[in-house]
């Protein structure tokens, strides 16, 4: 009797901790399975509804995740650097996670992929002793999106020059509206000021070693806080992408640069409260020494080099990264990486020729960067937000601003040294 | 037979091996490893394996002037809203502790708070908060007062973070008071009648002493969860504007998943551990004090 209740309380025990052990025990035997971690971006929204085409022709079960971009990177980190993972493929950021990827080895080299179709220096950004391991999937360029409506109504034309953009942030700040707004939030400005930097002459990295102390950054650096300082939206500091893009749609802000991938939602009628024939796209002004916005891969897929089922990865990851795809992102309003995807025809009927223009212009003179290129982005990244912040917070005026960034750049050179890196 | 002779015998080890096991999966194994990591060097932008390097990672997070800020805050976060949940809380369970009509729905009311996830409420503070189209900015500018900055200004963003705690956690306070308050017993109060005590002395010389178990055993829980703060922090301000409301936890976090110094991060919550068990053992040893 006894023995019988102890059973039966084993039993409940077993049974309650079965569900633990669920995941890999498939109801049917020999199918093959790939697990797949997807961005919450619209390519990865796009790639979910294609999904089952992929299943019925290859017969392969596709289990996918998706993930907002910072949890993804800490997800695979924390699954590769525990040597647990059992992921097959995934989108990857080339800029914020590629080198650390790299080092570590958690991406497979990808030597029999075609990457004739990309723009060389795409693939170049995850390509390592002339191994590449990732396909650019999405490119995005620095972008000014303005309101027409505005300008004319001020008898401004569009700003071309730095100059010629303060006068017009200066002019439209009025009537509960920012003349001028870009992120302001430290580490999350860092990409959105590169450009910026470029155009004035600077670079945030040369030849391994920090140089955004250099008089020309800090030049940038001080143009940057003057004007979001003098004519942005409240609380710029605290403000990326997604704290400007609402208050942009409720129009409250005159001009706003940004990545151009913000194009599709700030003209969604269900989100913004202004007509798109209202808003225009057009290149970042030129700086005084420069005109190259950054034009970046944003997104790439990759395979993991742990993967248990390689081939069935690899045909998963040439059909995502496949031509047919590439155009039906762009019908979507994504910005991808594949050439043929921007000189197919259906697509350039529906472009909006703004987008066109300005990623011809960045394709031609834009910087492939658009933060510092190391292991330890994420920490530089915070370390150069700091001399950022301290500018908007002084409307440029700043007398420590030149000796901050010189303390910030020897940190980042710091963290260099660290992971090897410096002056490489 | 042999089997039931085993079990038998081994009844009082088995029936809390579950629970023994889960311990120590889940909790004795972590803590292990967090401190073993505090003594290593693991980073993984560096490319190389861990390699334990004594105290080299403490010493660099001591000197990192942002642990010590994020240090302060933790205290200062803690005490600012433990402190006011507490005074408000006691207050509101003094109020509600008597039968009137509506206090079943007074007291549902209370628990909502409680029961919303912290994303969402830091999602919807953030709203309110927001300087250019958020509501409190708008009531503000309404009765003809100076705006706020809110959670988006380095000046103010902690006392609005400590505003959304107090919120979310004095109706614990005031649950906890009140079910402490059904428990005291009725005579002191008759035997202060007879010597006609009057208002203020019952409440502050039985009413409170009596309480006082009660009371610190809800500092207890409420400081250990406040020092422990991370959701609210990050759903909100992600320790933002710069550094202003990085808490060790919030710091903690940054370090382990953003820049991947796990060496340095387990060092900072090696420092958070520490704190909150002493503060546990203080609390613990005062509140032995009120029950003799």
């Amino acid at each position: 009797m006894k023995k019988r209740n102890v059973l039966v309380v084993m039993l409940v025990l077993v049974g309650l901790v079965m569900p633990m052990f669920a995941q890999g025990t498939s109801d049917q035997a020999p199918k093959q399975e790939i697990r797949v971690l997807l961005a919450n971006h619209p390519y990865g929204e796009l790639l979910k509804t294609k999904i089952p085409e992929f299943e019925a022709k290859t017969g392969i079960k596709v289990n996918y995740e998706s993930l907002q971009e910072s949890q993804l990177t800490n997800k695979l980190t924390t699954e590769f650097a525990t040597k647990s993972s059992t992921v097959d493929v995934f989108m990857t950021r080339p800029l914020q996670e590629g080198l650390m990827f790299i080092k570590n080895g958690w991406y497979e080299g990808l030597d029999k992929y075609d990457f004739s179709d990309y723009p060389a220096n795409s693939v170049d950004i995850g390509r390592k002793n002339n191994v590449a391991y990732i396909v650019p999937l999405v490119t995005e360029w620095q972008v000014l999106y303005y309101r027409k409506d505005l300008l004319k109504k001020a008898g401004l034309s569009v700003p071309t020059t730095f100059a010629e953009l303060e006068a017009a942030a200066k002019a439209l700040n009025k009537d509960g509206v920012a003349g001028f707004a870009s992120r302001g939030k430290g580490a999350a400005a860092v990409t959105q000021l590169s450009s910026y930097v470029y155009n004035y002459g600077g670079r945030y990295l040369e030849n391994g070693k920090a140089v955004f102390d250099s008089p020309e950054a800090i030049d940038a650096i001080r143009y940057y806080g003057k004007l979001l300082g003098n004519y942005g939206p409240q609380g710029v500091t605290s403000m990326s992408w997604e704290n400007v893009m609402p208050v942009f749609q409720a129009g409250k802000v005159a001009m706003w640069t940004d990545a151009s991938v913000f194009y599709g939602q700030i003209v969604d009628p269900a989100k913004t409260s202004i007509p798109a024939s209202d808003i225009g796209v057009a290149q970042l002004p030129r700086g005084p020494k420069g005109d190259s916005p950054f034009i970046v891969v944003s997104w790439g897929m990759a395979m993991s080099s742990a993967s248990k089922n390689k081939s069935a990865a690899q045909q998963f990851l040439d059909w995502a990264t496949s031509k047919e795809l590439a155009v039906e992102g762009m019908l979507s309003n994504i910005t991808m990486a594949r050439d043929s995807a921007w000189a197919n025809a259906e697509v350039r009927k529906i472009m909006n020729p703004g987008l066109v223009e300005t990623q011809a212009h960045a394709a031609k003179n834009g910087y492939p960067y658009d933060r510092p290129f190391m292991s330890s982005v994420g920490q530089a990244r915070d370390l150069i937000g700091e001399v950022i912040i301290e500018s908007i917070n002084t409307k440029g005026t700043s007398t420590k601003l030149a000796a901050l960034a010189q303390e910030k750049a020897k940190a980042v050179d710091e963290l260099l040294k660290t992971d090897g890196e410096y002056g490489l | 037979m042999i089997q039931q002779g085993f079990f038998e015998k081994n009844l009082r080890y088995l029936f809390p091996l579950p629970a023994v096991i889960f311990v120590v999966v889940l909790m004795v194994f972590p803590v292990g490893y967090t401190f073993f990591l505090s003594f290593t060097d693991w980073s993984l932008t560096s490319g190389r394996p861990l390699s334990v390097v004594a105290l080299k990672s403490y010493l660099q997070v001591l000197q990192e002037p942002r642990f010590l800020e994020a240090l302060g805050r933790t205290f200062y976060f803690t005490f600012g809203s433990v402190i006011v949940e507490m005074v408000l809380g006691t207050v509101l369970a003094l109020a509600l502790n008597r039968t009137f009509k509506g206090k079943g729905v007074v007291k549902t009311l209370l628990l909502l708070p409680l029961v919303a996830t912290p994303v969402a409420i830091g999602i919807v503070w953030n709203l309110f908060y927001d300087p250019t189209i958020g509501i409190l900015n708008y009531m503000l500018s309404v009765l003809k007062l100076p705006q706020s900055g809110w959670v988006s200004d380095a000046k103010t963003v902690m006392p609005s973070l400590i505003i959304v705690d107090i919120w979310q956690w004095t109706p614990m306070i005031t649950i906890i008071v009140l079910a402490g308050l059904a428990g005291l017993s009725s005579e002191p109060y008759e035997s202060a009648m007879v010597d006609g005590a009057n208002a203020r002395q019952v409440l502050f010389r039985i009413t409170l002493p009596m309480l006082m178990p009660t009371i610190l055993t809800a500092v207890i829980l409420r400081a250990i969860d406040a020092l422990k703060t991370y959701d609210i922090i990050y759903a909100m301000t992600g320790g933002g504007p710069g550094y202003a409301s990085e808490n060790l936890n919030v710091l903690a976090f940054k370090y382990s998943f953003e820049y991947f110094r796990m060496g340095q991060s387990a060092v900072m919550l090696v420092f958070l551990f520490l704190i909150v068990l002493l503060f546990s053992l203080v609390v613990m040893r005062l509140r032995r004090a009120f029950e003799l």
